[in-house]
């Protein structure tokens, strides 16, 4: 009775390995220093006008970054809901559901603002 | 796992309502509740950039929130959890390492993260407030 070796090696029951804690981990220190810029951002444009926005949006850094951060942020935030649902949520049908609805809520929000990023810094 | 239907009911392993709250298990319900409270705070975030995009008009509305009482304070809490969660993670990637996991560091780690997120949160905001108008 012994485990084929291609099974131990690092994948384990879910065949996924420690890739989702890997991300996970990832996207936290990539968050770091991208939520420090983005509070940055929103708090040094309160009350801005559109010009000004338009302006600071203008430039490639600001874009990159807000960028990254939407992106790394989508998945850290799915990662973690799926987290909190799979502790907390036991009904299989709705357990299902949360986690369908988590990734949606990721997942757009994440589209939503990576595509108005770029439709603000490409102009139109 | 755990969809065995047992025959009889079982004595459960104490559960939480037993236990003296302590700051270390507080802090371990914050970093969750600060999690999905940045997953909500996110639609802010979204807002503001799809209002951008959209046009002066859908930005006047943003702007118009976010400069009121309501949206400052809103913004205030949303970064404030933003930080909290940030300085938690912190220590949880410390965590990762297999350091500082004796009893007086966690106890350290737990009140650098509630007394050092809000005042990274207040520093942030003067130092945002300080940028304004410079870009």
């Amino acid at each position: 009775m012994a485990t084929p070796l291609k099974r131990v090696r690092g994948l384990g029951t879910a065949h996924r390995g420690t890739e989702t804690f890997w991300r996970q981990r990832l996207t936290a220190l990539a968050n770091i220093p991208l939520v420090i810029f983005l509070i940055l951002s929103i708090v040094s444009h309160i009350g801005a006008d559109y010009g000004t926005v338009k302006a600071y949006f203008a430039q490639a850094p600001v874009v990159i970054l807000m960028l990254a951060l939407v992106i790394s942020v989508a998945i850290h935030m799915r990662i973690g809901l799926k987290e909190i649902i799979e502790d907390y949520v036991h009904g299989e049908g709705i357990k299902i559901a949360a986690l369908v609805l988590a990734t949606f809520f990721a997942a757009g929000l994440g589209l939503a603002s990576a595509i108005a990023i770029l439709k603000i810094s490409l102009g139109s | 796992m755990g969809k065995a239907k047992l025959g009889a009911e079982r004595p459960l392993s104490p559960h939480l309502q037993i236990y003296r709250p302590t700051l270390t298990m507080m802090m371990s319900i914050a970093h969750r509740i600060s999690g999905a409270a940045n997953a909500a705070g996110f639609i802010l975030l979204a807002w503001w950039l799809v209002a951008i995009a959209a046009g002066p008009e859908a930005y006047s509305k943003v702007a118009g929130f976010f400069a009121g009482i309501p949206g400052r304070v809103l913004l205030f809490l949303f970064s404030w959890s933003l930080i909290h969660h940030m300085l938690g993670g912190i220590r949880h990637l410390i965590w990762d390492t297999g350091t500082g996991l004796d009893k007086t560091s966690i106890e350290v780690f737990a009140w650098l993260t509630v007394i050092g997120s809000i005042v990274l949160t207040v520093l942030l905001w003067v130092a945002g407030y300080a940028l304004m108008g410079s870009q």
